[in-house]
């Protein structure tokens, strides 16, 4: 097996042993989802109305949960430093951490988010769109938020910092991930909204690496 | 075992770096605002030993973190074969195993999965893994998750990495730290199999650890004076 898979299987190894990590996060977005139609009233057309906004910041919130532990651990005990120093490149170890993150995190939101639209009361032409949105979208979280990881190891209350960081990085997928939905139920094309999504994603996939990892470095200096 | 003939002074190697092994020239490093060493070289041929010495806060970690490119010096170069490290970082990564005070062990790993990914990662085999785990007595223990082995248990998993994938250069931290009688004999006999097979090794030590033909290094002979101290960062 490569050395990039190695170190995803290990990621996903700890976070299924560990435990909770993913289950955490679900939980998180489905209880907190929940909670607005007792805050805002069981209206169905007020539900329908903001039902994608509330999916995608409650999506965006959970997964700012996991984030923190992204570096933590490794640089707690010592294998950041063992893994700066293997052949693998950090920027592809970057990448490498990324997608177990995502995999423990985005993929279960994205999975649980069409359930929540029916909560909601959702406008059934957005379910599709949605879904692939936040196919799109949470990768980009997951990326994004690595840079922010990275730079706030180390520091303390690193988790509020990373959060203040991130989330405001995090508005032009929330727009666009609302935007395509939205489109999409009012009879407008979803696709252009789509596509700024995934252009968003290749920029975050080429440029976050090197961010990161430069990040990651000054830290085990 | 700090005697002026087998120290290495700074002004009696050469300036340019040697076409064999690992050296550093005129190494300066810098922690905070605090001019730790400066002036120091070393060279270190294939299948030499040299061993840190020094009081804490010398910098001998720190040293060993310069050696294996995790710092960069403040000032001086390394070079490995007579072609400077900064050259080819990735190659001196392939080439060197660096074992500092932690551990990186995962609790919730068994050993011999820890173990496993250290050595897969680069590039070696589950024999390898085995062979490792019962050279350093843990054959019993490759089972068990990281959490309940002991201190002693731990430092000799993250040991057993240097001889699970081979690696030219070693650099040790305080290397027997933690381990019983048993367990520095078996660094020492894999330091000695390491050697004999051209390797090259860095540790730095407080306890005399029984090394043939090793050569010694007290960094407390490049920490700067005071004025040199301050003129140096000014």
């Amino acid at each position: 097996m490569s050395p990039f898979l190695l170190l995803v299987g290990r990621d996903l190894r700890l976070a299924l042993r560990q435990g909770g990590d993913a289950a955490m996060v679900v939980a998180f977005f489905v209880l907190t989802v929940v909670l607005f139609p007792f805050g805002v009233g069981p209206e169905p057309e007020l539900l329908q109305r903001i039902a994608t906004g509330i999916i995608w910041v409650t999506a965006l919130l959970a997964s700012l949960l996991s984030l923190e532990r992204l570096f933590q651990a490794d640089f707690d005990d010592g294998s950041l430093e063992a893994l700066a120093l293997l052949p693998l490149p950090l920027e592809a170890q970057v990448l490498a951490k990324c997608l177990a993150h995502w995999l423990v995190s985005g993929l279960p939101l994205t999975v649980v988010a069409p359930l929540l639209g029916l909560l909601l009361h959702l406008d059934s032409a957005g379910y599709p769109i949605l879904v692939l949105g936040m196919a799109i979208g949470t990768p980009v979280l997951s990326l994004l938020g690595a840079i922010g990881a990275a730079l706030t190891l180390g520091a303390r209350r690193g988790g509020v910092l990373l959060s203040l960081l991130v989330l405001p990085l995090y508005i032009p997928v929330l727009i666009f991930g609302v935007a395509a939905v939205e489109a999409q139920i009012a009879g407008f094309p979803s696709r252009p909204h789509l596509l700024l999504l995934a252009a968003l994603l290749i920029l975050a996939l080429g440029l976050v690496p090197f961010a990161a990892a430069g990040a990651l470095r000054q830290a085990v200096e | 075992m700090s005697d002026a003939s087998s120290v290495i002074a700074a002004h009696s190697v050469p300036a340019t770096p040697p076409d064999d092994g690992f050296a550093g020239r005129h190494l300066a490093c810098r922690r905070g605002e605090r001019l730790v060493f400066h002036g120091l070289d070393f060279t270190l041929p294939s299948g030499g030993a040299l061993v840190l010495i020094g009081p804490n806060g010398s910098g001998k970690s720190s040293l060993l973190r310069i050696m294996a490119g995790l710092t960069p010096p403040f000032a001086g170069a390394l070079s490995w074969n007579g072609v400077a490290l900064r050259e080819d970082r990735a190659a001196h990564r392939a080439r060197l195993h660096f074992i500092g005070h932690a551990d990186a062990l995962k609790p919730v790993l068994s050993a011999q999965e820890m173990l496993g990914f250290w050595t897969r990662m680069r590039g070696g085999d589950a024999d390898a893994v085995a062979r490792a785990l019962a050279q350093f007595g843990l054959g019993a223990a490759a089972e068990l998750p990281c959490r309940y082995l002991s201190a002693g248990q731990k430092r000799r998993l993250a040991l057993a990495r240097l001889i699970a994938s081979p690696a030219p250069l070693w650099l040790l931290d305080e290397p027997s730290t933690g381990l019983d009688s048993d367990g520095a004999a078996q660094l020492l006999a894999a330091i000695a199999a390491h050697r004999r097979g051209g390797g090259s090794i860095v540790l730095s030590t407080h306890a005399p650890l029984d090394l043939p033909d090793a050569a010694y290094l007290s960094l407390s002979e490049f920490r700067p004076s005071r004025s040199e101290a301050g003129g140096a960062l000014a």
